[in-house]
């Protein structure tokens, strides 16, 4: 396959995958601002900018002042805000025409139709009364092409592009999460127990749909070692860091199959994996979260830059 | 123009209502169809149209809004003796378009036996230096035509224009008959249509005969060039390549390397043997042509010219294209092919000639005046449409550069209906053929694309201009 269809592969699952994460993260703010007083909505509001990296580029819009249905419209729809969901769904649909080739009818239909979907969903401003169902329209519509792909698509290279277009994302995506929450919880870890700090946890989890497998294997008990080994390490959980790096594995080792070579990518990725298994969650919390997790998305940007070089993505 | 309508050829009925024989099977399905139904299958179709992505961006358009082709539900329908007739008359014709085409690249004996003018040729801007002497692979010029056709009675078929550059439309007949095959399936059961699905496949095989001297292995690698997304046909080099099973390259995919075309895979360079091109000559190669362009390969010329590389179309068909060389088609057709031409020309005056231009300014209110290398429907003058200022600008156009321009009497086109608001209503239609040329021969798929002009009593039927498409259908025996 052309290394520039990789690379519209690559980059058309990322945004999608972006999008829905994008997506469960303000469900998560909404809940939570919902249940809290104001100061602490906007806590809540402001960790959701500083996930995202737009803390900068909304207080440019909208100044100091942080609300909610500011910051969601912020992130989803605002035509000033080049990373918003809309604009994600809009570069997805524009790669997905590029490598209109490399995917199937039912692939570039359930992408096509999800751009129709939320440009039309998001063409006038989202209230609070009307956000319920927008976030419910991004994550269906996610739903839909995941769905169309792994029903349709041959299990050549183009779908390993695909999913580690997706895994690299996600695996961006559940580290910044954490990272972020637990520095916004962190003056609340000293009331350990009260009920106020179980449901700010448990909105850790939802922030990547995990709160009813976490509950389910945990018995409800919300505690932050706990949380944090299941969103890195769990390899049953699909948001978790190691089971996106082994599905990247996977990807990659059905590349160097298909290709006859490994490459540069491969040892970086198996150097990765493997920290990831060798790894307690004492060890992460003795090193401190923070680093760890800055650590990791470096090491992650790397292997995705890393991957685009060996396949040629662009000349 | 509903003088033009009422007095026109209609495809369906005849001058009493009794529905013609091509159109008995259509029509009895039709009346036993329950009332609303073609106008929900209609929406229908649009959303479809929509949810598949089958657009076209308009040029100029202020956001280059990606719009739809309007699709009209009735079919435009053939008969099979009639067809028979029609892909003699085009296969006749385009064996003659590559035959001048090599002779003009060549001996150019049609200039030496004084049929067509040196000054055509000469100072003819589609005419390329680069190709004077050097023959393309298999000796094809045009693997891929579209000849435009008009009919103005039951047996007068008319060929309009040649579309040898890069014909385009293609992937409108296949989704139309798609389309049709969703919304009416019972309709195909009781009236037996040719098959057109198999095009890309034919396509393929046409392309892959065509492969290059330096061609080594079992099977030639096709790529389909576009100039990329923003191109107003991008859907259909998309659709193109993917039914054919090549790759959709783009400029920035291929280099020279090695004396062969390749393209940057995620496996390493390789090379490239047959490029159907969607990108004009002008901009094929910047070291050959247009320096600025970068939607070519440079060097691409040099490869194509040392036998390392097939180009579809070969570069410089484009002037069988031009609408002064079209007005000599019947001597064309006749010098090559020793024979008269099945399928007439529109009678065409040639502005640059005197006699001509005078009974053309005389006249122009009864004519249609169009530019010898436009296209699209764009830059020509429909003189019963236009109003007297209208004209009298074009007429100073007309006397500043009489060359560039050629002019035809109005043609009362055939009509065939389109399902309206009020019922069903004639509009005027043409039909583009399309035709693959190979070492091996012509292939004429059977059908086409109909375009329709939806305005009442209007004769444009571009579809940058308005117009619409229909199914087109030929009967099978």
């Amino acid at each position: 396959m052309l290394g520039r269809s990789a690379n519209g592969i690559f980059w058309l699952f990322r945004y999608l995958e972006r999008a829905e994460n994008t997506a469960r993260l303000i469900e998560a703010g909404f809940r939570m601002a919902l249940t809290r007083d104001s100061g602490a909505a906007s806590e809540e509001w402001r960790s959701v900018l500083i996930t995202l990296g737009m803390q900068r580029a909304y207080a440019a819009r909208h100044g100091e002042e942080i609300t909610g249905p500011h910051v969601f419209n912020f992130v989803l729809r605002d035509r000033d805000n080049p990373a918003s969901v809309l604009a994600m769904i809009e570069m997805a649909r524009t790669n997905a025409r590029m490598v209109r080739t490399g995917i199937t009818r039912e692939v570039w239909e359930a992408v096509n139709e999800s751009w129709m979907k939320l440009k039309e969903v998001l063409a006038r401003p989202v209230t609070e009364t009307r956000l319920g169902d927008v976030l419910d329209a991004i994550r269906r519509q996610a739903t839909l092409v995941r769905g169309a792909m792994e029903g349709t698509m041959l299990r050549n290279d183009i779908y390993d592009f695909a999913g580690i277009g997706t895994f690299v994302e996600r695996a961006d995506n559940t580290a910044r999460i954490l990272d972020v929450k637990y520095y916004v919880l962190l003056p609340s870890l000293s009331a350990v127990g009260s009920s106020l700090d179980n449901v700010q946890w448990e909105n850790v989890l939802r922030s990547v749909a995990g709160e009813r497998a976490y509950r389910w294997l945990n018995a409800g008990q919300m505690d932050p070692r706990g949380i944090a080994s299941f969103l890195i390490l769990d390899k049953r959980f699909p948001r978790s860091l190691a089971f996106c790096y082994a599905e990247l594995s996977g990807h990659l080792a059905y590349l160097a199959r298909e290709y006859g070579f490994e490459t540069e990518a491969h040892a970086i990725q198996r150097a990765s994996e493997a920290r990831l298994s060798a790894l307690t969650i004492e060890a992460i919390f003795e090193q401190g979260l923070h680093q760890f997790i800055g650590e990791f998305l470096a090491c992650n940007n790397r292997l995705a830059q890393q991957i685009q070089r060996d396949y040629r993505f662009v000349e | 123009m509903n003088r033009t309508s009422s007095s026109s050829y209609d495809e369906m009925l005849e001058a009493d209502g009794t529905v013609r024989p091509a159109y008995a099977g259509y029509r009895q399905w039709l009346d036993a169809q329950a009332p609303g139904l073609l106008k929900r299958k209609g929406i229908e179709a649009e959303a479809f149209f929509r949810r598949t992505g089958i657009t076209f961006n308009v040029y100029g358009a202020a956001d280059a809004e990606e719009r739809l082709i309007p699709f009209d539900s009735v079919p435009r329908i053939i008969t099979a003796s009639q067809w028979r007739k029609l892909s003699r008359g085009i296969e006749q014709r385009v064996r003659a378009l590559n035959a001048f085409l090599h002779d003009l690249y060549h001996r150019q004996e049609i200039v030496r036996a004084g049929r067509v003018p040196e000054r055509l040729l000469r100072d003819n801007a589609a005419y390329l230096a680069q190709m004077a002497g050097f023959t393309p692979p298999g000796g094809v010029y045009t693997h891929i035509v579209g000849v435009d056709l008009v009919r103005t009675g039951e047996d007068d078929f008319m060929v309009l224009e040649d579309n040898a550059r890069t014909p385009s439309g293609v992937s409108y007949m296949l989704e139309n008959r798609e389309t049709m095959m969703a919304m009416f399936p019972e309709l195909f059961t009781q009236v037996r249509v040719r098959e057109v699905s198999d095009y890309p496949r034919r396509l393929a095989r046409s392309l892959a005969a065509c492969a290059p001297a330096a061609f080594a292995g079992d099977k030639p690698r096709v790529a389909v060039l576009t100039p990329g997304i923003h191109n107003s046909a991008y859907f259909e080099h998309a659709f193109l390549a993917d039914q054919m099973g090549a790759e959709l390259v783009e400029g920035s995919d291929l280099k020279v390397e090695g004396g062969r075309v390749a393209m940057r895979t995620t496996k390493g360079w390789q090379p490239v043997d047959v490029i159907y091109r969607r990108v004009d000559d002008d901009y094929l190669d910047p070291l050959s042509f247009n320096p600025q362009s970068v939607l070519g390969v440079a060097g691409i010329m040099d490869v194509y010219r040392a036998g390392g590389i097939t180009i579809a179309n070969a570069p410089g068909t484009g002037i069988a294209d031009d609408k002064a060389i079209y007005s000599f088609m019947p001597e064309i057709v006749e010098f090559y092919t020793g024979e008269k031409p099945i399928l007439a020309n529109v009678p065409t005056w040639r502005c640059s000639e005197p006699d001509a231009l005078a009974y053309v300014l005389d006249n122009l209110a009864e004519l249609v005046v169009k530019e010898v290398h436009g296209s699209g429907g764009y830059g020509m003058l429909i003189g019963p449409t236009s109003s007297k200022k209208e004209i009298a600008a074009f007429a100073a156009k007309l006397r500043a550069r009489p060359d560039n321009y050629i002019a035809q009497p109005t043609l009362s086109l055939s009509t065939v209906p389109i399902f309206t608001k009020a019922g069903l209503a004639p509009r005027h239609v043409d039909l583009r053929p399309f035709v693959l040329v190979s070492p091996h021969g012509v292939d004429i798929t059977p059908g086409g694309l109909t375009r329709v002009a939806l305005k009442k009593g209007s004769l444009v039927v571009n579809s940058s201009q308005g117009g619409g498409t229909k199914d087109s259908w030929v009967l099978d025996d």
